[in-house]
């Protein structure tokens, strides 16, 4: 089995693992962050480009570096290979800028976007970002648009993760769902409007890391973090019935698949469990679930907000500065 | 000078099959087919040093090797003739003067490759170019050059030629591969390369119009006399488009190591600056290479004469060095604004990204937004540090090499024309002085 240290954590991998794969195996802060990458997803991942890492080694046998930093989620180990993340503070520089192109364009209208506090690009960007956009020009807009009746896509929050994509194509059949445009007015787009129509489209939710496409039964229902996640399942005839619940009270405020601490849905659920089963009594609940993630969702803070050291000098002076105006 | 490629270019008709017949056409075809196996050949070019004329340079030898030869899996040769980076338009001159030049190198390539079809993917805009290329593919298949038993050797090939939409992006090698699948033509993330899983998930063989070109030659002259034209790595003859503000814009044929000097001003090719102007900047290999200043491209960091050659050019990294690239020469004199020009060029980045990975996509935007503002005179200092924090944080991080395109004209021109950004931030007013762009339609060094 192939043998590859990871900010000098060792760990051995079956053949033909990445290296983000086997960054979770070991777990911990040195797991890159993924934003399009999907384990259930053929081909997903590449895109986004959050998760590159350096490769210092490339193996045992051609221990030349890899000149660039590559992507993990897409980059297979070899045995011998040394890999520099959170080690490395060029690399670290580096995914910060990353994430600052993702966010130059995003919206940051999380006050009233329903995927704050379960949104991976503010995890991110809380974890990496400028407290300050250098970007000073006006954010590019699109239209909104329904996707069928129960899912909305806002595109301006779209990162172009291609995870919906994916969906449509591996999970749907019949594919009216893609990318039309190129560059930076790419979008995704229904063929000429189409619905997507299929028993599975409501995954696409599931897998958007952002609050582009957003479930239409839950929008502005709740907070997140007000809802409390139970596990629940029914026989299903068309999925495998396994939920987690939202619930305010004894109502179902919304049901989406169950998530892993990296925002993997366990197995893809159907649309009838997922938009039309919204009675408690449709469902055998089985108890509360944990949510592990570091996000507000999870505890109402972020744990890197404890380390900021705040001037508070500094602070006053930018208090009276925006007083002045 | 040694001409190879264009030798017969001011024959008339010899972009007819009988006239390049009688000029010595298909003779390498015969040969290859009659006196060599296809391992011969591969071996051939191999020994001919020759390398990628696309852009990257790569041994073109060693990229045969590289193929995978899985028992009863097709293979396919797929000619790159997308040609669209700013500043070279080498390909569609050679392809519209002499066509069977590509069709014969096509041919020979493909037998040496164990291709049984293959494609010419020619840019959406040459559509002129593509219907001469039909009618010569036309002629080859009635000459029995191509399609069933070429020659009576037993060796079938089928070629097409298949026009894209018109996009930068599908001349990356896979985004090609993509297009000509008829998918949206977005570059595949990598590994696996085209020479394992390229056209239909088999393997695949891209290169460039006139390295393909040049495949005839050294089956007729033998490898090592091939290599022996050019100096050191860089062997053989290189077209080069030359244009900007010389004399005698248009495409040469150089060999390999000829000064910069010479063809700068000599009268045999560019004829020097014109209205007798001073040279300010050159962009060595299209847009994509780094812009060098005039002191600094004719003569090394080391004061040591320039050669039109890949290791003479990119000497000194790109801190005092550019690159061949894939041989569009621009020239700009005293009075080009260098940071418009880049304005210019990171526009057409912008437009032309595939928008699949977040640094390219989001980054050329920004720059040419940035860029604008030096434009508009109201751009200040910080600024060029942004231009130059973006631009580092592109490079290296994409999915294909376009991001890197982008990011070496932005870096190059801060590195070496510092002042003059600064100069627009310094004196807005002057910004009206800076000459725009005419676009002159009777000095198409192509089509006339
Ligand atoms: C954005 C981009 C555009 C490219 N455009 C072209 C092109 O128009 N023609 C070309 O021959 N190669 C182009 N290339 C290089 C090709 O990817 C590939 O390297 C080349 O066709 C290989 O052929 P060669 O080895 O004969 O040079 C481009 C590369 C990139 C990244
Ligand atoms: S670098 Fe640009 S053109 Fe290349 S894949 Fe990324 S977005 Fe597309
Ligand atoms: S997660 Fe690897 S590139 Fe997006």
């Amino acid at each position: 089995m192939p043998k590859v240290t990871i900010d000098n954590v060792s760990i051995e991998v079956p053949e033909g693992t990445t290296i983000l794969q086997a960054a979770r195996m070991i777990g911990g802060n040195l797991v890159p962050p993924a934003m399009c990458y999907y384990t259930k997803l053929d081909t997903s991942g590449g895109y986004c480009r959050t998760c590159i890492v350096k490769v210092t080694q490339g193996s045992e046998r051609d221990p030349r570096p890899m000149p660039k930093p590559v992507v993990s989620c897409r980059t297979t180990v070899m045995d011998g290979m040394v890999v520099e993340n959170i080690t490395n503070e060029e690399l670290v520089e580096a995914r910060k800028g990353v994430v600052e192109f993702l966010l130059i364009n995003h919206p940051l209208d999380c006050p009233v976007c329903d995927q704050a506090g379960e949104c991976h690009l503010q995890d991110l960007s809380y974890e990496n970002g400028l407290s300050k956009s250098r970007y000073e020009f006006k954010r590019r807009e699109f239209e909104m648009h329904d996707i069928g009746d129960k899912i909305k896509l806002h595109m301006n929050r779209c990162i172009l993760c291609y995870r919906c994509v994916k969906v449509a194509d591996q999970v749907c059949d019949g594919r009216v769902h893609g990318v039309i445009n190129r560059g930076d007015v790419a979008e995704i787009s229904t063929y000429i409007q189409n619905s997507v129509d299929n028993d599975f489209s409501g995954n696409m939710i599931d897998v958007c890391p952002v609050g582009a496409l957003t479930d239409k039964t839950f929008r502005f229902k709740s907070r997140v973090w007000f809802a409390k996640p139970m596990d629940a399942h029914r026989n299903c005839d068309k999925c495998c019935g396994k939920v987690a619940v939202w619930l305010s009270g004894d109502d179902i405020l919304r049901v989406t698949g169950r998530k892993d601490k990296y925002g993997e849905v366990e197995d893809w659920i159907c649309n009838d469990c997922r938009f039309d089963k919204k009675q408690k009594s449709d469902w055998v609940i089985e108890g509360p679930r944990n949510i592990d993630r570091h996000s507000v969702i999870a505890q109402n803070k972020y744990g890197v907000l404890k380390q900021l050291k705040i001037d508070v000098s500094k602070q006053k002076q930018i208090g009276e500065k925006a007083h002045n105006k | 000078m040694k001409r190879l490629l264009l030798q017969h270019i001011d024959v008339p008709g010899i972009d007819t099959l009988s006239v390049y017949r009688e000029h010595g056409g298909y003779k390498a075809l015969e040969k290859a087919l009659k006196d060599m196996k296809p391992d011969d050949i591969t071996e051939e070019v191999k020994k001919s040093g020759l390398r990628g004329r696309g852009g990257a340079g790569f041994p073109t030898g060693l990229k045969w090797s590289f193929l995978a030869k899985p028992e009863g899996v097709e293979r396919y040769l797929v000619c790159n003739a997308d040609e669209s980076e700013p500043g070279t338009f080498k390909d569609r001159f050679l392809m519209s003067k002499i066509p069977h030049a590509l069709i014969e190198g096509m041919i020979v390539s493909s037998f040496a490759l164990g291709a049984k079809t293959s494609y010419i993917y020619i840019r959406g805009e040459l559509l002129y170019v593509y219907h001469i290329l039909e009618k010569a593919i036309a002629e080859a298949y009635d000459a029995g050059l191509l399609g069933k038993n070429i020659m009576g050797s037993g060796y079938s090939l089928d070629l097409y030629v298949h026009p894209g939409g018109g996009a930068y992006i599908c001349g990356e090698e896979t985004a090609l591969i993509e297009s000509l699948e008829g998918k949206r033509g977005n570059p595949r993330i990598k590994p696996p390369f085209p020479a394992v899983k390229g056209l239909w998930q088999s393997p695949t063989v891209v290169n460039n119009v006139e390295t393909i070109s040049a495949v005839p030659h050294i089956v007729n002259m033998g490898g090592d006399a091939y290599a022996a034209i050019g100096v050191g790595k860089s062997t053989g003859t290189k077209l080069i488009s030359a244009c900007g503000h010389i004399k005698k814009p248009g495409v040469y044929e150089i060999e390999l190591g000829l000064p910069v000097e010479e063809f700068l001003f000599s009268d045999e090719y560019c004829g020097g600056i014109r209205n007798d102007k001073k040279l300010k900047a050159v962009v060595a290999g299209g847009s994509s290479v780094p812009i060098l200043p005039g002191e600094l491209f004719l003569k090394t960091a080391n004061g040591e004469p320039r050669l039109m050659s890949y290791e003479s050019l990119s000497d000194g990294g790109f801190a005092t060095g550019t690159m061949l690239g894939s041989g569009g020469f621009i020239v700009m004199d005293e009075d080009t604004s260098v940071v418009k020009n880049l304005w210019n060029f990171t526009r057409f980045y912008h437009h032309e990204s595939c928008g699949q990975c977040s640094p390219c996509r989001e980054g050329t935007g920004w720059m040419e937004k940035v860029l604008h503002k030096f434009l508009e005179g109201h751009a200040n200092m910080n600024d060029i540090d942004l231009l130059w924090d973006i631009q580092s944080k592109i490079e290296g991080k994409t999915i294909c090499p376009l991001g890197e395109a982008a990011s070496w004209p932005v870096a190059s021109a801060i590195r070496h024309f510092r002042s003059e950004f600064e100069d627009y931030v310094k004196n807005p007013q002057k910004i009206k002085d800076v000459k725009h762009y005419y676009r002159v339609n009777n000095l198409d060094p192509v089509i006339n």
